[in-house]
């Protein structure tokens, strides 16, 4: 980020498994126990505090077998309070959680609702669903940005008038990290736009020209 | 010598009054006459150990077990990993050979549960051996091996978290033809350590005041997810073990101290919550899950 308006982030690939094995130890192949949770997670904040500038890091569940409820709690609940209440992790990093099968996703909607958290996860079908106890005006204002990507800034108030959606529930969602707010022109960004923004190659002609210029990098550990 | 004679069914019910025995017993050199014992479940193992362990606890100077072996049970409990899991707790005779190439059909032996790796290496036991017998044996979806091994898990670290004190697992199926006329599985976990009450006291016992006992315990964390650490996510896996085995159509019950809890079915009507036990260290907990209805209800 700079005074001249420049703003870069990075695109943070986490493969749980491979983290698991590497961080914890070969033995473990199952996301379960506390203590395995506390180590993963406390490896995947280790890894996003190494990148210099604002980050989006997309958590891969697609090789873990078996989650309980109590790894659950460590790595995806703690790893987003750590974000929504200013916890280890700065305030320039978002989170979105991708190859969650069906049973995993009933760990991770306890410990949502459990904490009151939202976690945005990408869907096998493309784009994203938002996770956990969401009142249904703050799903809609999601799920309309989520369709059409982004909203620039100069016309949001309109874009949300237009719609019935209040300035209140996007503050909330943007609090929350489930939206992305450009610090400089204020445009709405749904996190899967984000993604799909970085996972175009920096040069790519392609490349749609929308701040934020992405800068992707994989880390599988 | 004293003998404490073993019920002719050691099971999740028979193992209380061998526990009562056990808690009137003199420590001395005593004997567990199981001479007569025809049937013994995960439950009357585990809680075999624990008594063996809690007589030796209390200065019993030697605990030594006697069954019958010409009986089938004897055989069974080599099977289950007993002897080899009662190495320093309990004395015996020569115990049968471990039947070669039967283990197959034991779903989960006897299993020692001391510290975190314990936990893993069950798990990664259960995803190789659970799958077969929860679809063929109890006619479970495929997906039900891992909700199986989470209830494993989390029912586990409880052990690891709440008691301060190492436990065993087991898990067998039975064919209960009378009562129920289906198969039922049964896990038993159990310790000696804290147990509800004493793991909960510091935290929360100033504000039941006097009502605070082992039952309210056992409310508090059965009931209402109470824990003794302050972080709000602790306390989960009790609440969704309940609701996984509640959707299997099965039974838990928890007892510690002098109390037990249960969530009770149509078919095993344990009382919700009762007083007055035996007062017993440590956690003990059954969940017995029945096969599914052929014709789709629980």
């Amino acid at each position: 980020m700079s005074d001249s308006g420049d703003f870069q982030l990075d695109a943070f690939a986490v493969d749980v498994r491979a983290l698991l094995s590497t961080t914890v130890a070969s033995l473990y192949s199952h996301l379960i126990t506390r203590p395995t949770g506390r180590a993963v997670r406390m490896a995947i904040e280790s890894q996003l505090e190494e990148i210099p500038g604002p980050a989006i890091s997309m958590v891969d569940f697609s090789s873990v077998a078996v989650l309980d409820y109590s790894c659950a709690d460590e790595v995806v609940a703690k790893l987003l309070l750590g974000l929504r209440d200013g916890g280890a992790l700065r305030s320039d990093v978002f989170v979105c959680f991708r190859g969650l099968q069906s049973f995993h996703r009933e760990p991770v909607e306890a410990v949502l609702e459990r904490h009151s958290l939202y976690a945005v996860v990408e869907a096998d079908s493309g784009g994203a669903e938002l996770m956990g106890p969401v009142p249904a005006p703050e799903g809609a204002l999601w799920g309309a940005v989520e369709e059409v990507g982004q909203v620039p800034g100069p016309r949001l108030e309109g874009w949300l008038r237009e719609r019935g959606l209040e300035g209140a529930d996007l503050e909330h969602l943007v609090a929350s990290r489930s939206l992305f707010r450009h610090p400089f022109r204020g445009d709405i960004y749904a996190l899967s736009e984000l993604a799909e923004l970085l996972a175009e190659r920096p040069g790519d002609p392609s490349t749609p020209e929308t701040p934020p210029e992405p800068n992707a990098r994989d880390q599988t550990s | 010598m004293k003998v404490l004679e073993l019920p002719s069914s050691l099971d999740y019910r028979g193992i209380e009054e061998l526990m009562a025995r056990a808690v009137s017993a003199e420590p001395d050199k005593l004997l567990l006459d199981g001479r007569r014992t025809r049937f013994v479940d995960p439950a009357g193992m585990i809680g075999l150990l624990g008594v063996g362990r809690f007589l030796r606890n209390r200065g019993a100077e030697r605990v030594r077990l006697q069954m019958d072996p010409a009986a089938e049970v004897a055989g069974y409990l080599a099977r289950m990993g007993f002897y080899r899991a009662s190495e320093g707790i309990l004395e015996f005779d020569t115990p049968p050979e471990r039947a070669r190439g039967r283990s197959s059909d034991v779903l989960l032996e006897i299993t020692s549960i001391a510290e975190n790796q314990d936990v893993h290496a069950l798990v990664e036991h259960l995803q190789e051996r659970a799958g077969s017998i929860l679809s063929k044996t109890l006619h479970y979806p495929p997906s039900a091996v891992v909700q199986f091994s989470v209830i494993l898990s989390e029912v586990c670290q409880n052990i690891l978290e709440h008691a301060g004190a190492p436990g065993w697992v087991a898990a067998q199926t039975y064919q209960w033809s009378r009562r129920l006329g289906r198969q039922v599985l049964v896990i038993a976990v159990g310790d000696l350590g804290r147990g509800f009450r004493g793991s909960l006291e510091s935290e929360h016992a100033g504000r039941f005041g006097a009502r605070w006992s082992d039952s309210t315990a056992l409310e508090a964390a059965f009931i209402h997810g109470l824990t003794r650490f302050p972080d709000q996510g602790r306390g989960q896996g009790i609440q969704q073990i309940r609701k996984q085995v509640r959707r299997w159509g099965g039974v838990i019950a928890v007892r510690s101290g002098s109390a037990r809890i249960a969530d009770t079915s149509e078919w095993e009507e344990f009382p919700p919550l009762e007083e007055g036990l035996a007062d017993f260290p440590g956690a003990w907990i059954t969940i017995l899950l029945p096969e599914a209805d052929p014709e789709g209800g629980k």
